[in-house]
């Protein structure tokens, strides 16, 4: 299997596959009265979470401690971090301390790179910039499957702020890469020109897209962008691009309505449409816990001792690109790359 | 071992679970994936045939309880756990095709645990092979088949799953390194 989860671009097809097959029966794990295996006993999981994510950081979390690996929660604030620990001595001090795996999240694209380079551990993203929320997209293939039997011709889309988000950019690699049907769809302000690149199509029309779907997916709108004048108003956002109970009529009967959380009721959602049956929202928290149990089975479940820790390279931290060339077998197209003057969307 | 062979012993082993439990009440079947599940739904046929008994019947993976993990390159894979009764108070027996070290059924019993507290758990194997390295035996055997613990594998082929039914004594794969 994999060493390090960083980009979906980095697996492959039968990769995500095994990924998914295996989070089926961590499920199954979830539904027992006692929820917790010894299949990862003694080992070490570091959530080292740069930026507050209260939901990704307890999913890691239960999903490491239902393996029954120990589980150390390291956030920046109240922590060496704020008394201006670098990146690499906090890595170096966690490998001292015998990590074996490092779940990051951090507001700088490729962060969870770099660290591959400095530690033995095996690393996840959860997270890191715009770039890449990798075990999102998987849990959300995974919710996918248990309504539609395959993800060939799937028709998905994933509506609103496109720019700002590493959701979108992972989950329109991993659909894509499954054979799936994306078009990204929002204010032309906050779809990046370049997305058309990652294999997804481009629509400003919510309603021209809604009755060909499979599902729809809608992204956070982060209000404290509104200052930066992407759209005029919240009001005006959710009237062009929020999905209304009308606008799910307008959907066909099995198209699902998905989230990643946390929701906006009434602005990007209507609420009575996150209550609906078709909406999976809360199915997507469950599965998240099985998808991220079946990665760290998989990627702690062999024997670290038989695959070589990365070279350490003397780079200065926080300078990594957001692709990373060496774990991609296919090069990546240049327009990959999104803007980076904000801080991330929140997945 | 042909499918005859296989199929005589499947029914007298029903019988033996029968016999020494005086009938069907209480008794669950909970097969180890891959094949003990199969070899478990056999057995319930034949109770069922034998007694007009319904004997609720479970599968179970035992990968996450396996005491080798990390000792491998790969993870091992796993196979679906699917046991919907209660375990708590029944006469459980554990079935799979072939008892070898005995650290499968280890790994099975520290599972059945975690789903509740049986009664009394009890051992069906098509294939006893020897070379225990644990303190574990059979109730209930197909046949007993001696063979070289390193250089020598039995294999159980099932219908459901090869095709056909045989037991066959092969030379062992190297493991790759």
């Amino acid at each position: 299997m994999i060493k390090h989860l960083l980009s979906i671009n980095q697996l492959s097809r039968e990769q995500v596959m095994r990924i998914l097959d295996t989070a089926e029966s961590f499920r199954e794990v979830g539904t027992r009265v006692i929820k917790k295996v010894p299949a990862l006993r003694g080992r070490t999981v570091v959530n080292l979470f740069y930026e507050n994510s209260t939901r990704t950081r307890i999913s890691f979390e239960l999903a490491a401690k239902r393996l029954s690996a120990d589980v150390i929660n390291f956030s920046t604030s109240g922590s060496s971090v704020s008394k201006g620990e670098s990146l690499k001595d906090t890595a170096l001090t966690l490998q001292a301390m015998g990590a074996d795996a490092i779940v990051m999240r951090h507001s700088s694209s490729g962060a969870p790179h770099t660290l591959t380079k400095w530690v033995h551990a095996s690393v996840l993203n959860a997270g890191d910039g715009t770039h890449e929320h990798p075990t999102q997209a998987l849990l959300d293939l995974f919710t996918i499957r248990e309504h539609f039997p395959s993800f060939e011709g799937l028709r998905m889309a994933i509506v609103g702020d496109v720019r700002h988000s590493r959701v979108a950019r992972s989950l329109t690699l991993a659909t894509v890469k499954m054979g799936g049907d994306v078009t990204l769809v929002g204010p032309p302000t906050l779809i990046p020109p370049q997305a058309e690149q990652w294999g997804a199509h481009i629509s400003y029309d919510l309603d021209e897209v809604l009755p060909k779907l499979d599902v729809c997916y809608m992204l956070r709108v982060q209000r404290e962008r509104q200052r930066q004048q992407y759209f005029p108003s919240v009001r005006e956002y959710s009237r062009r691009w929020g999905l209304s109970p009308a606008r799910v009529r307008a959907m066909p009967e099995e198209a699902l309505v998905m989230h990643p959380g946390p929701m906006n009721r009434g602005v990007e959602i209507a609420s009575d449409v996150a209550d609906l049956p078709r909406a999976v929202i809360t199915d997507q928290v469950t599965n998240g816990i099985a998808v991220r149990m079946s990665l760290l089975y998989l990627m702690l479940g062999g024997d670290a001792s038989k695959t070589a820790p990365q070279e350490r390279a003397a780079e200065p931290e926080r300078t990594a690109e957001p692709d990373q060339p060496e774990l991609q077998p296919e090069a990546q197209p240049e327009g990959l790359r999104l803007p980076q003057t904000e801080g991330a969307s929140r997945g | 071992m042909d499918a005859e062979e296989i199929k005589r012993a499947v029914t007298r082993i029903a019988h033996e679970i029968l016999e020494r439990n005086k009938g069907a009440e209480r008794l669950v079947l909970v097969g180890i994936a891959n094949r003990g599940d199969h070899l478990a739904e056999r057995l319930a046929k034949e109770i069922r045939r034998i007694e007009g008994a319904e004997v609720p019947v479970g599968a179970l993976d035992i990968t996450f309880y396996r005491d080798d993990i990390g000792m491998r390159r790969e993870a091992p894979e796993v196979h679906e756990t699917r046991i919907d009764f209660d375990v708590t108070g029944a006469v459980l027996v554990l079935v799979d095709d072939v008892l070898f070290t005995g650290r499968t059924i280890r790994a099975a019993m520290d599972a059945l645990v975690d789903f509740g507290r049986p009664q009394a758990i009890q051992l069906a194997v098509l294939i006893d092979r020897g070379h225990r390295e644990l303190p574990i035996r059979a109730d209930y055997v197909g046949k007993n088949v001696p063979t070289r613990k390193d250089e020598e594998e039995v294999r159980v082929r099932l219908e459901e799953l090869d095709g056909d039914d045989a037991v066959v004594i092969g030379v062992k794969e190297r493991e790759p390194a």
